[in-house]
């Protein structure tokens, strides 16, 4: 029986049970059970492959599960719309994924699909919030990965999300500027108080981020526990 | 040279038919010397294409003595193997061969329907089925286009689509860029038709016409009457198909159906 509240008595803002998605016969996620505290940084790790993508994917609903679901904030999550869920649950791909046209129209886009439409000051704000402050008229394509990241981090931002999913955020940066854009990332979660899913291949960078480590392998959840108890591969 | 010797036309035209054919082969075999083997399809096209045309004409021989109303059979079977042969352009994507059955059947259907109750269409069998066959063979053309380019646009863009899709979009949102874009290539060849009428080249019903006795100023205001009837043939099936397509591509639950997506197997 799952516990109604993490390690560190908080209330559990997300709690996977028994997920597991199959494809071809072959379980890339595998009957996977845990609980993210509210506020709480769990770095999801593990070898290429294993499955902590795929889990990310699940939790957004990208992907559906073959069976077991996804509690946010004590509600099954096939019970909320997939757009809504997609709001309260938002992702941030390895890869920024920017809409062609200005830095504010990409932070716009998700408010403006619920037909809301954010003041220049709100966008300023989302920008200052990853250290852009004043890049809202620039096009994309002059924007570097680093400021390109950043601009996908204010644009799920702007939904307001509970949760934010991170799936290997920095991981196409060189080094300098994913320690950059890690901290940004750090700074927006403490001041927003956001629960976060982070999967990093890069267990020194789990180390240093997490609140508690999941560790996935072949598609299963072998250990969580916290950072210092992580050992390496 | 042909003419002097074969007097009977059927003769006649199985002769022509296979001049036509060496000459085929032949280019077929110096494209082999190049590396190019297209023999086997060549062989089998053309096999194909003789007899289908054949069976056609028989079949036309014995409709042009029926009633006109006995021609809309003919073409529902000719929407039926027009969606069939542009759904296999498709590959694995969900639900093709509906799609292309419902927007070939519409799209050219009321074209066909619209212009025949105008009276653009005489109501014979001879004029029927070999006008809709074109207005069909034309919404096959540019279904099987629409098709080939949303499903190969979809695939390169699928992290746009799937961060557009996090972010709470639509679904229709994340790919209508895309269907935008296949609606636009699948209209390429009918819209050049149309620009090009007349300079580039001489359609052949226009030239059959002629040869016939119609006077050559009807003949060609009739060929522009069908080339724009094979534009609205075409768009109103790659509209419905594209609207179709963008439906197909995503689960119940928002996402893209496996054979598009980023975790397809």
């Amino acid at each position: 029986m799952l516990s109604e509240v993490t390690g560190n008595a908080q209330p559990i803002a997300i709690r996977a049970e028994h997920l597991t998605r199959e494809i071809g016969g072959r379980a890339i996620v595998r009957d996977m059970s845990f609980e993210v505290g509210r506020g709480e940084l769990l770095a999801i790790v593990g070898p290429s492959g294993s499955g902590k993508s795929s889990l990310l994917r699940l939790i957004n609903r990208l992907d559906e599960p073959t069976s077991g679901t996804v509690y946010l904030d004590g509600q099954d999550y096939r019970e909320i719309a997939p757009r809504e869920l997609r709001c309260r649950a938002g992702m941030v791909m390895q890869r920024a994924f920017l809409f062609p046209g200005t830095v504010a129209s990409n932070v716009r886009f998700g408010p403006l699909q619920r037909g809301e439409r954010l003041s220049d000051d709100d966008v300023e704000k989302l920008l200052a919030q990853v250290d852009l402050a004043g890049f809202g008229a620039r096009t994309v394509e002059r924007l570097s990965g680093g400021e390109a990241q950043r601009v996908s981090i204010a644009r799920s931002l702007a939904n307001r999300p509970e949760v934010l999913l991170m799936d290997e955020p920095t991981s196409a940066l060189d080094e300098e500027l994913a320690r950059q854009v890690e901290q940004v990332i750090l700074d927006v979660l403490r001041s927003r108080e956001l629960t976060c899913l982070f999967v990093t291949h890069n267990r020194t960078q789990a180390r240093r981020i997490a609140d508690r480590v999941l560790t996935v392998v072949a598609g299963a959840a072998v250990g969580i526990g916290k950072p210092e108890e992580l050992v390496d591969a | 040279m042909l003419e002097a010797v074969f007097h009977d036309p059927i003769a006649l035209g199985v002769a022509q038919a296979a001049v036509a054919a060496v000459v085929a082969i032949g280019v077929v075999l110096f494209a082999r010397s190049r590396g190019i083997n297209l023999v086997g399809d060549l062989l089998i096209s053309m096999a194909r294409g003789i007899s289908q045309i054949v069976v056609v004409g028989l079949i036309l021989a014995v409709l042009l003595k029926w009633p006109w109303w006995t021609s809309p059979a003919l073409l529902i079977v000719m929407i039926a193997a027009a969606g069939k042969t542009s759904s296999r352009r498709a590959k694995q994507f969900p639900g093709a061969l509906p799609v292309s059955l419902y927007a070939i059947g519409l799209g050219a259907g009321a074209t066909i329907a619209v212009m025949t109750a105008s009276g653009v269409i005489e109501h014979t069998a001879a004029s029927l089925v070999p006008i809709g066959s074109m207005l069909i063979a034309s919404a096959m053309n540019a279904n099987a286009l629409a098709f080939d380019r949303f499903r190969s646009e979809v695939e390169s863009h699928v992290g746009e689509i799937e961060a557009a899709l996090a972010l709470g979009a639509a679904t229709h949102v994340t790919v209508s860029p895309y269907s935008q874009g296949a609606l636009r290539a699948a209209l390429i060849p009918p819209v050049d038709n149309l620009r090009s009428l007349g300079i580039v080249w001489i359609p052949g019903m226009m030239a059959g016409m002629v040869l016939s006795g119609t006077s050559p100023l009807y003949a060609s205001i009739y060929q522009f009457v069908v080339l724009a009837m094979i534009f609205v043939s075409a768009s109103l099936t790659c509209m419905i198909s594209t609207h179709l397509m963008q439906r197909r591509a995503f689960t119940s639950a928002e996402q893209l159906v496996p054979e598009l997506s980023a975790s397809k197997p």
